[in-house]
């Protein structure tokens, strides 16, 4: 009833082969970005937009990253957080020793240098695969982490290995009220999930698909693995930087090397677990989950202790929201194990359909 | 248009002056941490300063001032800890000051804080150049920074040869947590280690740290003198269990503050004891505040710990000494700004910028030996650098020496150093301090 399709016609190739094909996909998107665009940043205030959507946002581009990697060509990563690291580094590093640098392009640079590194690691994947695969991305995350504390050159040699963001100015505006980041962040992210939405409709896409599939088939039809191996690992490596440069610049501020360890790599991943493999809206599904629902407890906790005046203390609270937060994950996994994304379009197929299921 | 918006936003000011004056409470949010891996520093910290929070307000708050506070949940998790401080930085009329107790979370806040205008303590940890206070304004690493205690771990090893003159030719082991908390202190150490001429050997544990085989191995074969210990939870009682397997003298190695409560040594059961750690504050059930916790808060079934054996212990301690400082911060502020009225940030900033806690004061509080005398200033933020050390006797720890301090000069020159480079990069002008009232 809902999501009723009759008398929507395609009559174009480019209509059949439009991002949305129904009308009302279109209007929903339409309305998430004029609400993203238009009426937050109107409404939110700084500490939603410092602590709840910049982050949200940020940490769904690096779940895009590691979609197409894993989602999509079903190369299973674990370093996930030292990609972002490189581009977090790079960034500072291009800011910091080409002078008159824009930001823009050092956050581009940063996600090439990163696709660099990502190329090199994902070498053994064209000998290697499933677990062992994740094993030699697990010692990426260690040795490029251990890199970047170990040579001083790339914290300009800080004593401890920190890295301080510049400022982040474009155009003569300096980015530094918290709605002028969400925005440029949002920007960023629009763009680049965009992009990500077109590529894995695109030939390449299509390739990286019929290599999760089968690789042996893929091959067989003419699919040269090396190639689209390599490229998901490229562009999966691409957003990682770009996510990590806007993490230490447009979120933190102040980061050491070991912000992007091991644990950040793992919620990366269960953002997608849970998102659902394979999807760029699972990625942000995903990402809300893990970033939003822990803070959303929290804040259902302190407003329980200042109504209802709980006599719980502290120390029983904070254990009995990550309990919750745990008991959901095991709920929606068990609910859908293909994710939230799987549980949405069930959920459309339904609304098709209603109110008369047959 | 313009007129009637300041109109408007002076009556809101004034609104909200009326009811934070009204109100006559002073707010400080307390970023803890209760559940993972490091819930027991956490809890003990953070329990220690609500305590005594408690205390004054039982007494009458700071000049008939209460202090009241909220918590929230980081579990030591940086994103999670910006969270925090973005949601309760307005609450209550705004944030007095801050202490998140985790350097990922503090070097996160460095930037907001300045923007905010919320001073920022770190009791002990963070970064050791803040101390230079023309570039960090709104950041305090009162008492000591991870730069003093190492130059005092150097005086006091020089101490125990015989005058540091005597560490000529002797080999020290720096066994450190492979993070920029364990590697904060190598500058300072390499400085020494050429000025006094000790070899220093640094061997470096991945984190977590729970196996160590191959590193007391190499310290084995290196045949050191002395280790430094700059470990961080799991990884110290698994480094003295196993320099008692090699049969490494326990009284020969030198942990960290943060490797050196109960917390650390009793999971090490015999092997920890001769152990010798550095402390910035003295544990112990003994300081008349300790008695008043005891008897007024924990007597009723007020206290902040759920378990009551754990008072006085290293982090409960130590959590009470930031209570205090803040404590103190505050009337130090009220002297100059007005008795009994809701200090600012700006106005807090002033007084922990200006602490003058005298050996007689900190007697007159009753924490009498409890922390060293603390003198901040404009240039100075740390405001003492003192450190006393203390060994584990299979019971609880003794203190060995009083507070004291390293090669102070030397420090500061590179505090210095440091916090002109960070002043370069981030384009701040440090402040002329002769100008600061």
């Amino acid at each position: 009833m809902i999501y009723r399709e009759a008398g929507q016609f395609k009559t174009s190739y480019e209509a059949d082969a439009a991002i949305f094909p129904i009308r009302q996909d279109r209007i929903g998107i339409a309305v998430i970005l004029v609400l993203a665009y238009l009426v937050m940043p109107f409404v939110a205030t700084p500490y939603i937009f410092t602590a709840i959507l910049t982050p949200f946002l940020i940490l769904s581009l690096a779940a895009i990253g590691l979609n197409i990697l894993t989602g999509y060509c079903g190369q299973l990563s674990l370093g996930t957080a030292a990609f972002m690291a490189i581009g977090a580094f790079a960034s500072y590093n291009f800011m910091l020793r080409v002078p008159g640098m824009p930001i823009l392009v050092a956050f581009a640079l940063s996600g090439g240098i990163s696709a660099l590194v990502g190329m090199v690691f994902g070498l053994p994947s064209l000998r290697i695969r499933g677990f062992y695969l994740a094993v030699t991305t697990l010692a990426a995350q260690f040795f490029i982490v251990w890199c970047l504390a170990k040579i001083g050159w790339f914290s300009n040699y800080s004593s401890s290995g920190v890295i301080t963001a510049q400022e982040v100015t474009i155009l003569g505006y300096e980015f530094v009220s918290p709605e002028s980041r969400y925005l440029l962040v949002l920007v960023i992210v629009s763009l680049l999930a965009l992009a990500a939405k077109n590529l894995v409709r695109s030939n390449t896409g299509r390739s990286w698909m019929a290599v999760r599939d089968m690789d042996v088939a893929a091959e067989v039809i003419g699919i040269r693995l090396m190639p689209a191996k390599l490229t998901a690992f490229a562009i999966s490596s691409f957003y990682c930087g770009v996510a990590g440069a806007l993490y230490a610049y447009l979120y933190l501020g102040t980061v050491e090397p070991e912000a992007y360890n091991l644990d950040l790599s793992f919620r990366i991943l269960f953002m997608i677990i849970i998102g659902g493999v394979g999807s760029i809206l699972g990625s942000f599904l995903g990402s809300a989950f893990i970033t939003l629902l822990p803070v959303f407890l929290s804040l259902v906790v302190a407003f329980l202790e200042t109504t209802v005046h709980l006599p719980l203390s502290k120390a029983i609270t904070s254990n009995l929201e990550l309990m919750a937060f745990g008991a959901l994950i095991i709920f929606f996994l068990i609910v859908e194990p293909h994710g939230l994304a799987r549980l949405w379009q069930i959920a459309k197929e339904k609304l098709r359909l209603w109110p008369f299921p047959y | 248009m313009k007129t009637m918006k300041s109109a408007l936003l002076g009556l809101t000011m004034l609104g909200v002056a009326a009811t934070a004056t009204a109100q006559g409470e002073q707010f400080i949010p307390l970023l803890s941490y209760r559940v993972g891996p490091y819930a027991a520093g956490g809890s003990g910290y953070f329990g220690g300063a609500i305590d005594y929070f408690n205390l004054i307000n039982a007494t009458g708050g700071v000049n008939g001032v209460k202090i009241i506070y909220e918590e929230c949940e980081t579990e030591y998790n940086t994103s999670r800890g910006v969270e925090c401080y973005e949601r309760l930085k307005t609450k209550h009329g705004g944030a007095s000051t801050i202490d998140p107790l985790s350097t990922g979370i503090a070097y996160a806040l460095l930037d907001r804080v300045a923007q905010d205008g919320i001073p920022m303590t770190t009791f002990g940890y963070g970064r050791a150049d803040s101390a230079d206070g023309r570039v960090f304004k709104w950041v305090f690493p009162v008492g000591t920074t991870y730069w003093s205690q190492a130059a005092a771990m150097i005086a006091y090893l020089g101490q125990k040869v015989g005058g540091v003159d005597k560490l000529k030719g002797k080999k020290i082991v720096h066994l450190y947590h492979d993070s920029a908390f364990g590697k904060e202190p190598i500058p300072v150490l390499e400085a020494l280690a050429a000025k006094h001429g000790f070899e220093l050997i640094k061997i470096a544990v991945a984190h977590p740290g729970n196996t160590q085989e191959s590193q007391w191995l190499q310290i084995r074969q290196a045949r050191p003198d002395y280790v430094i210990l700059w470990g961080w939870g799991v990884m110290n009682p698994t480094a003295l269990k196993a320099a008692a397997k090699i049969g490494f003298p326990r009284d020969k190695v030198i942990g960290v503050w943060w490797a050196g409560s109960e917390e650390d040594v009793i999971p090490a059961g015999d092997a920890a004891k001769g152990y010798i750690t550095a402390a910035f504050s003295a544990p112990g059930t003994g300081f008349p505040v300790m008695q008043d916790i005891k008897n007024k808060l924990y007597a009723s079934g007020k206290g902040n710990l759920d378990d009551p054996s754990r008072l006085g212990s290293i982090y409960h301690t130590r959590g009470v000494s930031y209570g205090v400082i803040i404590v103190e911060a505050i009337r130090k502020a009220q002297e100059k700004f007005g008795k009994g009225k809701v200090m600012t940030p700006e106005q807090v900033r002033w007084g922990l910028e200006n602490l003058n806690l005298t050996e007689a004061r900190i007697k007159e509080l009753g924490v009498g030996g409890m922390f060293p005398p603390i003198k901040t200033s404009c240039l100075d933020h740390e405001g003492s650098g003192m450190v006393r050390f203390q060994q584990w006797d299979g019971n609880g720890f003794k203190a060995l020496t009083p507070f004291m301090s390293g090669d102070k000069e030397m420090v500061r020159k590179m505090v210095d150093a440091g916090a002109a480079k960070y002043a370069a990069e981030k384009k701040i002008t440090p402040r002329d301090c002769a100008k600061e009232g």
